[in-house]
């Protein structure tokens, strides 16, 4: 593991910016995460700090009083240089259920059709691959999932939609992902997720953490259904599965 | 208990917001202008957490089911209790079926309704305020009945407050946010020379600013954002998030509001004006 070199700068009163290179790299997660670990187990209170990990930075946040941006940039320099590089922080890998049927995958046909391939094909391709949660954010719950094959790169729609639905699987350019919620949205729909990505119920509302993986696997109509039962009635579990890479 | 008669154009009920959810996507939320909330809370001697009504240019007409004791303030809208004109930043003491109503929205744009004790509404990841899906509600109806705690005897420690020309206030101090080494000198002169404007777009989520500066190139990967940053979009569009604002972005953020520029803001509408002052 590299000690990549880091750009400190301030955000605000409240906040710090970290920055490794600028790049999408999983090398640079991974050391994102291993810094915040860190920080979380070793340095900062977290009943005080917030962090947001996302591709090449983390944000810490102090909300309730200001930084002394100077100390705190000399301090994060030295916490930075005493991280544990021997091992990777614990990661998680989830397989999650999606129904590609044609009445929630709206633009499958559209989308292969563009593509140069067919349904089947793209069904396994998107299924196939293992993805890298880069980040969370724009709606609670939403995962910016890096590695699409780039045989599935295609441009979000020219007009987006007032209304995609909650559960809806899309593709973009680069990114493939899930809408956490119903909202507007310009990605190509191609399926529909049965795990609810954010529930506000639960204690812990997201189960999915940045540096996780993330794998799809196709099913029926009729298993969808259930598993949208079982969600609705709290018996459905996803298995939770350490990653080692 | 107290029943919301009729819940005026957008009211709503907050805290100071959610914590710990930012790397799940969850923003903030909590109360737009902390200033106000805040110094109503102090009045009724409340936690600091106490959660107010937020309430939104047109105001809600109200009735008090328990005795209780309230203060409000924030935008200058016309009030009264029983048809009598109260005032603002004041301690009132009701009874049971005393009607509070909102009417005449004078300067300003959001005003906070406090108890004693707070709202009761439930607390979902920790905090009262509303913010659709987490909450299952997005604003108040009308006819929707609110828990509030009994008080019939309290003497506070000061019965009203003069807060002075907040709502004049037109100033916003900003400091460095963290692309703002990308802004070029033309943009810089534009950014802090000249007044802006509030754009049709403007709600908890964000401000836009009608003016633009200078578009540009810069591609950045996405990465955190907070209420109170601004960030420029290529086409040199400023947007101000705001208490739910989105957790992330990908435009450059390029400058960050101070907690009282967030309060001035957020009492601020469509085509009134602001400036920056960098700090």
């Amino acid at each position: 593991m590299p000690n990549f070199p880091l750009s400190i700068r301030s955000f605000g009163v409240h906040a710090i910016l970290i920055e490794w290179p600028n790049e999408v790299k999983e090398v640079i997660l991974e050391d994102i995460l291993r810094f915040s670990k860190h920080l979380k187990t070793n340095c900062l209170n977290v009943e005080k700090w917030e962090m947001v990990p996302a591709y090449n930075s983390l944000t810490l946040i102090l909300r309730e009083e200001p930084i002394d941006f100077v100390k705190l940039k000399q301090r994060l320099e030295k916490w930075y240089a005493e991280r544990d590089t021997s091992k990777a922080p614990t990661k998680y890998y989830w397989r999650l259920p999606v129904c590609y049927d044609s009445e929630f995958g709206i633009d499958l046909e559209e989308v292969a059709s563009k593509l140069g391939i067919t349904v089947e094909d793209l069904i396994k391709k998107h299924s196939e691959n293992v993805y890298t949660v880069f980040g969370i954010g724009f709606l609670p719950g939403f995962m910016y999932l890096g590695g699409l094959p780039e045989a599935l790169e295609i441009p979000r729609k020219k007009t987006p939609r007032l209304k995609v639905a909650k559960g809806a699987v899309g593709l973009a350019s680069k990114q493939t992902g899930i809408y956490p919620q119903e909202s507007p949205g310009g990605w190509n729909i191609i399926g529909h997720c049965a795990v609810p990505m954010f529930n506000p119920k639960s204690e812990n509302p997201c189960f999915v953490s940045v540096g996780d993986k993330v794998q799809f696997y196709p099913i029926s109509r009729a298993e969808h259904d259930l598993h949208i039962i079982e969600g609705e009635v709290g018996i459905y579990k996803l298995e939770k599965k350490e990653w080692n890479a | 208990m107290l029943r919301v008669l009729k819940a005026g154009f957008f009211s709503t009920i907050q805290d100071n917001g959610r914590f710990g959810l930012l790397n799940k996507g969850v923003p903030v939320a909590g109360v737009m202008d902390s200033f106000s909330a805040t110094r109503l809370n102090k009045l009724l001697e409340n936690e600091t957490n106490a959660a107010v009504m937020e309430i939104t240019m047109t105001g809600p007409t109200i009735e008090f089911l328990k005795p209780t004791f309230f203060c409000a303030g924030g935008a200058d809208i016309l009030m009264t209790l029983n048809n009598n004109p109260i005032q603002h930043f004041k301690v009132y003491q009701v009874q049971k079926g005393d009607i509070l109503s909102y009417g005449k929205l004078v300067k300003g744009f959001r005003n906070y309704l406090a108890v004693k004790g707070g709202f009761q509404v439930p607390a979902i990841l920790d905090s009262r305020s509303y913010f659709y899906p987490i909450t299952e509600q997005s604003q108040l109806k009308d006819g929707v009945e609110i828990e509030i705690d009994v008080c019939e005897n309290y003497s506070p420690k000061l019965t009203a407050l003069q807060i002075g020309s907040f709502l004049a206030e037109s100033k916003l101090e900003v400091s460095k946010g963290p692309e703002f080494q990308l802004l070029s000198d033309r943009q810089l002169e534009r950014l802090f020379s000249k007044k802006f404007t509030i754009a049709k777009e403007y709600n908890r989520m964000a401000y836009q600013l009608e003016e633009m500066i200078e578009q540009h190139k810069y591609n950045m990967l996405t990465s955190a954002t907070l209420p109170g940053t601004i960030q420029l979009t290529p086409s040199g569009k400023l947007i101000i998030l705001m208490k739910d604002g989105q957790t992330t972005g990908g435009y450059p953020r390029i400058l960050q509001l101070s907690d009282k520029a967030i309060s001035i803001l957020a009492q601020k509408k469509y085509k009134d004006e602001v400036s920056f002052k960098l700090v």
